[in-house]
C-alpha cells in the first residue's frame, strides 16, 4: 500500500533519519514507536509531504512518488490526524468538514443543506451523533478527533497517519477511537499509529516498527512481542523494572484537605491526607476534576476554605501564597503552563524562587547560574548551555527544567500534574526516579496521571475522582486497573 | 553575543551610515545647536519610550500617551500660571500622568479589556476632552521664571540630559537585575506560566501602565518649559513616534522580547531622520513616509529573524 525505503533526512547538518524503512499493508494498523527524537514525526511529515526527504524511495500503491507535497499526498489518499486536532474553532462542524473536502472546488454558491447532510452522514458512519451545526469550539477533544477522522473518511483516505491521537483522551474516549480504528481496518484502510502508550499499541496494532535515533531497528508482529521487549528495542538497553518504586518511611501528615468544595472549579466535598514520604496518586477520567483540584490547592482558583499544611490551617489565595507555604505545582501541558520557552534554562529554573538568588533585591546572576548548573547536573538535563532558550530542549528535558524550578523552592508538598505526558521513554523513567527521590527526601507528593500503570507503579495510595468528587481512596494493595476504573466510572459498590 | 544583539547592531550600523552620509553631504547637521535641538525635541519620545518598552514587553500597548502628554502639558501650564512653583507644577503633571496610566492599567489588567481598545478610548476621550476645556486656546502668560525652570538653556539642557541618562540606566538595570524585570518578561512571554510561579500578572500590567503614565507626565514637564506658550494640541502623533521607536529597537509587539538599548537606538534613528531631510533639502513631507518605511523594514526583519530561529529550533 505504502512503502518508504531507506529514507534519510538531515536538518541543518543533524541527521534526523538515517535510512528508515516502513512497509504498510492494506487494512493493517502499523504502530510506529520510539523515544522523542527517534524520527517518528519527521517520517510522518515526509509521508504527508510537509517536508522533503534527502534520499530514499517513497511508493504509494506501487507507484513511486517523485515530488511529494501536501497536495500530492492528499490526492494519493493519505490523511493525517495529529495530537492537537486542526479545527477552525469558530466554524461549525459541518463547515469544518466541508472546508477539508471541498478544498479547491470552484462552486460559487455554498450549498449549506448538502454540507450539513454530508457531515451528518460521515459522523453517523463513524457511529457518533455530533450535531453538524455545533460550533467546533464547543467540541471536546475526543469529539474533535472524531471530526478529524470524519474528514479523512470523507476524503476517502486509504492511508491514515495518526500521531498520538489518544494523548488528550480519557480511557472511554480511547475505547471509542479504537472501535473506529477497527472499523476503518475492516474497510481496508491502512493506518500508521504513533503513540507512547505501549499497552494501547499492543492492543490495537497488527505490526510494530521501532525507530531509534533515526533508524528503523525492528518490525515485529504485535501478537508475539512483549512490552518489555519493545522498551528494550526503543531504548537499546533493557530496563529491569519500569517503575523505580521503593519503600520509604511514611512520616507526619504534610497536607490535609477537609471537605473542600470549589464551585468555580467544579470540585465537591474532597477530603484526603498526604504524609511525608508518601506518593498520593490522583486517578480519574479526563475532566473528572483532578487538575481543577490541583489548581484549587495551589491558589489558581482560590477558595476560602483553609488547607492544613503540617497541621496548620492556611488559606491559599494565590500561587504566591502556595509557594510561600512550600507547595510546588508542576502543571500539565508543559508548553502552555510549564516552562517559558523563550526564556533561558537558568531563568526558568530560578523563576519560582527568585528570592534565593536575589537576597538583597538585586538578582545575583552568578548565583543564579550556579543554581541552574547544579540542577542541570543533578537532573541530567541535556542542554547546550544554561543560557539556551528552554524551547530548544527536547520535551523530556523541558519537563526536567520545569521540575528543577519547583525543587528550587525546597518544597514540602509537590503536586505533579501528568508529569510524564508527552515525554519519551528514557526521560520518563528518569522522571519517575526523581519523583521517588523526592519521596525519599520526605516530601509529600501528589501525582495526577492518566496512565494507570504509572499510577499503580509509583503511588502508595490512590484517590480516584469522578465528576468532581473523590469517589474513593485505594491502598497500594487494593489498587488494580479494574478497581480504579470502577471508581473512575462511578461504580461505588463494585470497588468496595 | 553578536547573535543576541543583532538588532541593536543593525540599528547602530544604520545610524552610523546615516551619520556618515550627513557629515559628508550637509552643512551644519552636526553643529552644536542642531544636535542640542535634536536631543531636546526627542526628550519626550525617549522618556515615554522607556515606559512603552515595558508595556510592549508585557504584550500590551498604550496609544493614549500622546493625549495624556497634552493633558499633562496643559495642566503644568495652568498650575504655573496660578503661581505654583515649577517643581510642584511638574509633580502635579507627573501625578496626573500616573493617574491616566493607572486608569488604563486597571481597565486592561483587572477588567481584561484589550489594551488597544482601552487606550484608543482614553486617547480620544483625553484629547477631545482637553480640546473642549481649552477651546483650542494655548496657555500663555506664563510666569517669568517658567521657561527653562529659570536656569537658562544651558543649565536646563544639562539637567534634562542627566535625567534622561539616569532614567535609561535605571530602567535598563531594573529589567536585568530586579525581580520586577523578570516578572515583566515572564508576563509577556507566557501569562499562564507566569501566574503559576507566583507572579501577580495583573499587578505587573497595572504597574507598567502607571509607570508609563508617570513618565509621560515627566516628559510633559521637561518639554513644557522649553517654550513660553503651551499649545493645546501638544503631543499629537507622539504615541506613534514612541511605538515606532520601540518596534525599530527590536521589541516584539507580541511581548516577552525586547531591550532598552534597542529602544534608545530606535529613538535615535527615527529622531535623526526628520531634520536630516530638511538639511538635505528634501521636503519634510517625506519624513513620515520614510519613517513608515523604516518601521516596516524593522518589523519585517523581526519576523523573518523569528521564523529563521523557529525553523532552526524545529530542525534541531
Amino acid at each position: 500500500m505504502l512503502s518508504a525505503r531507506s529514507i534519510t533526512k538531515s536538518y541543518a547538518g543533524v541527521r534526523a533519519l538515517k535510512g528508515v524503512t516502513l512497509e504498510l499493508l492494506p487494512g493493517e494498523v502499523h504502530a510506529l514507536i520510539g523515544e522523542n527524537g527517534a524520527g517518528k514525526s519527521t517520517l510522518t511529515k515526509i509521508i504527508t509531504g510537509a517536508v522533503r526527504a534527502d534520499s530514499g524511495i517513497l511508493e504509494v500503491h506501487g507507484q513511486p512518488v517523485e515530488e511529494n507535497s501536501p497536495a500530492v499526498s492528499q490526492s494519493l489518499g493519505i490523511a493525517a490526524i495529529y495530537q492537537q486536532p486542526s479545527i477552525f474553532p469558530h466554524l461549525t462542524v459541518a463547515e469544518n468538514i466541508a472546508l477539508a473536502l471541498e478544498n479547491g472546488t470552484s462552486a460559487w454558491r455554498v450549498n449549506w443543506k448538502e454540507r450539513r447532510t454530508r457531515a451528518a452522514e460521515l459522523i453517523a458512519r463513524l457511529g457518533d451523533s455530533i450535531d453538524p451545526q455545533r460550533q467546533a469550539s464547543t467540541l471536546s477533544m475526543a469529539e474533535q478527533q472524531i471530526v478529524e477522522i470524519a474528514k479523512a473518511v470523507g476524503a476517502q483516505a486509504k492511508i491514515l497517519l495518526m500521531d498520538e491521537p489518544t494523548a488528550l483522551l480519557s480511557d472511554r474516549e480511547v475505547d471509542n477511537l479504537f472501535r473506529l480504528v477497527a472499523q476503518l481496518r475492516a474497510e481496508g484502510v491502512a493506518m500508521v499509529y504513533i503513540s507512547h502508550r505501549l499497552e494501547e499499541i499492543l492492543s490495537i496494532a497488527d505490526r510494530i516498527t521501532v525507530l531509534r535515533d533515526g533508524e528503523s531497528i525492528a518490525c515485529r508482529e504485535a501478537a508475539g512481542v512483549s512490552r518489555a521487549e519493545l522498551i528494550e528495542l526503543m531504548v537499546g538497553r533493557s530496563i529491569a523494572s519500569v517503575f523505580p518504586k521503593r519503600e520509604v518511611p511514611i512520616g507526619e501528615v504534610a497536607l490535609e484537605v477537609r471537605s473542600l468544595t470549589n464551585a468555580t472549579a467544579g470540585v465537591k466535598d474532597i477530603s484526603f491526607t498526604v504524609r511525608k514520604g508518601e506518593i498520593f496518586g490522583l486517578a480519574g477520567l479526563v475532566g473528572s476534576g483532578r487538575t481543577e483540584l490541583a489548581r484549587t490547592l495551589f491558589g489558581l482558583t482560590p477558595i476560602d476554605t483553609p488547607i492544613l499544611i503540617e497541621g496548620q490551617p492556611h488559606t491559599i489565595s494565590s500561587p504566591a501564597d502556595a509557594i510561600q507555604l512550600g507547595l510546588g505545582y508542576l502543571p500539565e501541558d508543559r508548553r502552555q503552563h510549564g516552562v517559558i520557552l523563550e526564556m533561558s534554562v537558568a531563568k526558568n529554573i530560578s523563576m519560582a524562587n527568585l528570592a534565593e538568588v536575589a537576597p538583597n533585591g538585586l538578582i545575583d546572576i552568578a548565583k543564579e547560574d550556579t543554581l541552574a548548573e547544579g540542577y542541570v547536573r543533578d537532573l541530567r538535563i541535556k542542554t547546550a548551555s544554561i543560557d539556551a532558550p528552554t524551547g530548544t530542549l527536547s520535551g523530556g528535558n523541558q519537563q526536567k527544567v520545569a521540575l528543577a524550578r519547583w525543587l528550587a523552592i525546597h518544597p514540602r508538598v509537590m503536586i505533579l500534574d501528568e508529569p510524564t505526558q508527552g515525554v519519551d521513554v528514557g526521560s520518563k523513567s528518569e522522571i519517575h526516579e526523581l519523583i521517588m527521590q523526592l519521596a525519599e527526601r520526605g516530601l509529600a507528593v501528589v501525582m495526577i496521571s492518566s496512565e494507570l500503570p504509572e499510577i499503580l507503579g509509583m503511588c502508595d495510595r490512590i484517590g480516584v475522582m469522578h465528576q468532581g468528587r473523590l469517589a474513593g481512596i485505594l491502598s497500594r494493595a487494593e489498587a488494580t486497573q479494574q478497581t480504579i476504573m470502577h471508581l473512575a466510572f462511578g461504580h461505588k459498590e463494585a470497588a468496595a | 553575543m553578536i547573535k543576541t544583539h543583532a538588532r541593536e547592531l543593525a540599528v547602530a550600523t544604520t545610524i552610523a551610515l546615516l551619520a556618515a552620509v550627513l557629515a559628508t553631504t550637509t552643512q551644519g547637521y552636526f553643529s552644536h545647536e542642531n544636535l542640542t535641538d535634536l536631543f531636546l525635541a526627542n526628550v519626550p519620545v525617549i522618556v515615554i519610550a522607556l515606559g512603552m518598552t515595558l508595556i510592549i514587553l508585557t504584550g500590551e500597548i498604550d496609544i493614549s500617551v500622546g493625549s495624556s502628554f497634552a493633558v499633562c502639558s496643559i495642566l503644568m501650564g495652568v498650575c504655573a500660571r496660578a503661581g505654583i512653583p515649577d517643581l510642584a507644577s511638574g509633580l502635579i503633571a507627573i501625578l496626573a500622568g500616573a493617574l491616566c496610566g493607572a486608569l488604563n492599567g486597571a481597565l486592561v489588567a483587572y477588567l481584561r479589556i484589550p489594551s488597544i481598545v482601552v487606550t484608543l478610548a482614553t486617547m480620544v476621550a483625553l484629547r477631545d476632552g482637553l480640546r473642549w476645556l481649552t477651546q483650542g486656546s494655548w496657555i500663555g502668560g506664563l510666569p517669568a521664571g517658567f521657561q527653562y525652570f529659570g536656569m537658562g538653556q544651558i543649565g536646563y539642557t544639562a539637567i534634562t540630559a542627566t535625567i534622561v541618562v539616569v532614567l535609561i540606566a535605571a530602567v535598563a538595570t531594573s529589567l536585568r537585575w530586579l525581580r520586577a524585570g523578570r516578572a515583566i518578561f515572564a508576563t509577556g512571554s507566557n501569562k499562564a506560566a507566569a501566574r503559576i510561579v507566583g507572579i501577580n500578572t495583573e499587578r505587573v500590567v497595572f504597574s507598567v501602565f502607571t509607570l508609563t503614565g508617570a513618565l509621560t507626565g515627566l516628559a510633559a514637564m521637561l518639554n513644557a518649559v522649553r517654550f513660553n506658550q503651551i499649545p493645546s494640541n501638544s503631543g499629537l502623533g507622539l504615541e506613534m513616534k514612541v511605538i515606532a521607536a520601540v518596534a525599530v529597537g527590536g521589541a516584539a509587539i507580541t511581548g516577552g522580547s525586547g531591550t532598552i538599548s534597542g529602544t534608545v537606538l530606535g529613538v535615535a534613528l527615527l529622531g535623526m531622520i526628520g531634520p536630516a531631510l530638511t538639511f538635505s533639502g528634501v521636503s519634510a513631507y517625506w519624513e513620515k513616509a520614510i519613517q513608515g518605511g523604516i518601521i516596516l523594514a524593522a518589523v519585517t526583519a523581526n519576523v523573518l529573524g523569528r521564523m529563521r530561529r523557529r525553523n532552526a529550533a524545529l530542525a534541531g
